[in-house]
């Protein structure tokens, strides 16, 4: 099975999110970059899937030169091949970045032939758009479900799982298919000695595209406003179980 | 113009966050001088004109095909956007649910228009001016938008749905699509559901542990004390990844969002990604070693103490109280 997953660069933030003077993007110069935890999962799956059904993942994304780090991440838990569409770092909106990855899978699937499985996050942790997947899928002609939290195959037929509130709903979507994968699919692995030492080796192809942009356009980036709070201390021991319990009796739930 | 509201329900149960819609829906069509339609696809959809009357739309567009039993985002998608553009509809919304997101993508992939996911104020103009979320509520972006024909969901939550003034009388026209057979392919074929009453979602009372709690076993008083309470188990990314609990425990950004009436997190730092799942708590008890930990200054109450102290310490205390011991 040919499978392809993209990824996203997006910064780490600990406590809070800090947004650079101009209100244009994360103030990440104290920060560590990753990719969102749907995206991880996604493609935890994918190399589960290959490793199960034998085959290969290739793993996408588009973003500045450093966005590499990301995919050679992703080289060091399972992918075989790696491609990044660079950018000038300045962010794309969704409607670019659909364009420019959809242009990048057909070129992909013009070169080395379709990709049977195409996995995207459900949304991507910093802008959260809900829709470059569903943007690329429909531009391929592909069937799109998203929120899926199972895969199975049976005789090119996936069966996807989607949680609804207390249970889960299937799809029987037909290969090639495209999912946007959520976090709790699977528990990614970490990647090992000889995982991190073989991803060095593998080569990121770089793709070059230009792409229109849509109508958004960012005018600024800030923090929702804080309910700053006195924290009312209640004790520093085990003898603050009276106090607590007050406190759960006034509120009713004791 | 017109502004479309879609409104979301299984087989006629309709989804409270479709309130949500109407209500934000019925503000932005009088402040662009539009009347507000809704649109209802799928079965025993009709019987939500009323609801969807009383909230100010004007009349409900029924949209009925063989196809259009149970939810399917690729044959929903395709219907809502036909029947927008043959009402020449000025804007398409939803609620920022999983499926009204994923709706909005798909007219947005077919009719080829930018989509705003999440907003939580949208002010009509030219441009038109928008404030959405990102990461997941921990941040606000100001957007502009320019298109033909605007998508756009309301975060779910970000408003308290209220009816109309004046409601209308529930009227409905229907609308049939032309829907290509192959769009059966993303149908839903089959619903489980698991558990009936609490959730985490729902529960008033949830107790999470983080990295703190330092093991799977060490949930169990975590468990007997959400069980005394009526509550449910909650916890952090960083004990989902330790596979100390499964990923439906998990509160915050990519897991769960939770509104209990108190929220008592232990072993929890309290990272921006752990308190948007948390911050619609009305009331928070952090028990931490750490009295800077973000959890703690955050929260209005919190004991600053080893949790494996106080938590036996709060059951038991919980069990004298309830005459248990
Ligand atoms: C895109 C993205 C999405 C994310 N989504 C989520 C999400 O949905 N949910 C989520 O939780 N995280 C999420 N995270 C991860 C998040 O950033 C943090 O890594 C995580 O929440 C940390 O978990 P923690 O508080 O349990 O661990 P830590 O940050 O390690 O904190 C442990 C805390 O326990 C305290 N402690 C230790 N021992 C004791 C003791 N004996 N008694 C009392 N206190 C003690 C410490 O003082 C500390 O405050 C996400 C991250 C990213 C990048
Ligand atoms: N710059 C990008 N590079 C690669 N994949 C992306 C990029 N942006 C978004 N995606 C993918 O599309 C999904 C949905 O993104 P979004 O529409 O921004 O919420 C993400 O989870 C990723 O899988």
């Amino acid at each position: 099975m040919r499978i392809l997953v993209c990824v996203k660069r997006v910064p780490a933030p600990g406590a809070k999110i800090l947004v650079t003077e101009d209100g244009q993007d994360v103030d990440a110069a104290h920060l560590g970059f990753t990719t969102s935890p749907h995206e991880e999962c996604a493609l935890e799956e994918a190399v589960q899937i290959a490793e199960r059904e034998g085959g290969e993942v290739t793993v996408l994304t588009l973003g500045e030169a450093a966005a590499e780090e990301q995919l050679r991440y992703a080289a060091s838990v399972g992918a075989h091949n790696a491609v990044l569409i660079p950018t000038d770092g300045e962010p794309w909106d969704p409607q670019r970045t659909a364009r420019a990855i959809s242009q990048a899978i057909t070129d992909l699937e013009a070169a080395d032939g379709a990709f049977d499985l195409i996995l995207f996050g459900n949304e991507s942790a910093d802008s959260g758009g809900f829709q470059v997947g569903v943007r690329c899928a429909y531009a391929l002609g592909r069937p799109i479900v998203n929120g899926i939290k199972g895969i199975e195959f049976a005789d090119g037929v996936a069966s996807a799982r989607r949680e609804i509130d207390g249970g889960y709903e299937v799809y029987e979507v037909p290969l090639p298919a495209v999912f946007g994968v959520k976090e709790g699919i699977n528990l990614p692995r970490y990647p090992t000695m000889k995982g991190r030492l073989a991803s060095k080796k593998v080569e990121v192809a770089s793709m070059e595209l230009q792409a229109d942009s849509g109508g958004l356009a960012r005018v600024r980036l800030h923090r929702p406003e804080e309910q700053v709070s006195e924290t009312v201390i209640l004790g520093t021991g085990a003898d603050a179980a009276g106090a607590v319990c007050d406190l759960l009796e006034e509120l009713g739930v004791l | 113009m017109t502004l479309l509201v879609v409104l979301e329900h299984d087989r006629g149960d309709l989804a409270d966050a479709s309130l949500e819609a109407l209500t934000a829906g019925r503000g932005l069509a009088a402040a662009n001088g539009w009347p507000m339609h809704a649109v209802i696809v799928g079965a025993n959809g009709e019987n939500l004109a009323s609801d969807a009357a009383k909230y100010g739309a004007e009349v409900s567009h029924v949209v009925g095909h063989d196809m259009l039993v149970d939810f399917g985002p690729e044959a929903w998608g395709e219907s809502v956007a036909q029947l927008a553009r043959s009402i020449d509809a000025g804007a398409v919304m939803a609620s920022g649910t999983e499926r009204g997101n994923e709706v909005l993508a798909q007219i947005a992939a077919r009719l080829d228009e930018p989509f705003v996911a999440n907003c939580v104020t949208v002010t009509p103009g030219d441009p038109w001016e928008i404030t959405r979320v990102q990461w997941g509520g921990s941040l606000l972006e100001d957007t502009t938008l320019v298109a033909g024909m605007k998508l756009l969901t309301y975060g779910h939550h970000s408003l308290e749905p209220s009816p109309a003034d004046s409601a209308g009388d529930g009227s409905t026209i229907a609308f049939t699509p032309e829907l290509d057979a192959t769009l059966a392919r993303t149908i839903v074929q089959d619903r489980t559901v698991l558990t009936k009453g609490v959730t985490l979602a729902t529960a008033p009372v949830v107790v999470s542990g983080g990295r703190g709690v330092g093991s799977a076993e060490g949930f169990g008083p975590l468990e007997e004390l959400a069980e005394l309470l009526g509550g449910r188990v909650g916890c952090s990314r960083a004990v989902t990844n330790n596979g100390w609990r499964p990923h439906s425990d998990q509160v915050g950004q990519t897991g769960t969002r939770i509104a209990p009436e108190i929220y008592i997190a232990t072993g929890i730092s309290g990272a921006i990604q752990h308190w948007v799942g948390a911050m619609a708590s009305k009331n928070i008890l952090a028990i931490n070693t750490d009295a800077e930990a973000n959890m703690v200054v955050k929260a209005g109450h919190a004991v600053i103490a080893d949790l494996h102290q106080v938590v036996p310490a709060i059951i038991d205390e919980v069990k004298k109280r309830k005459g248990l011991a």
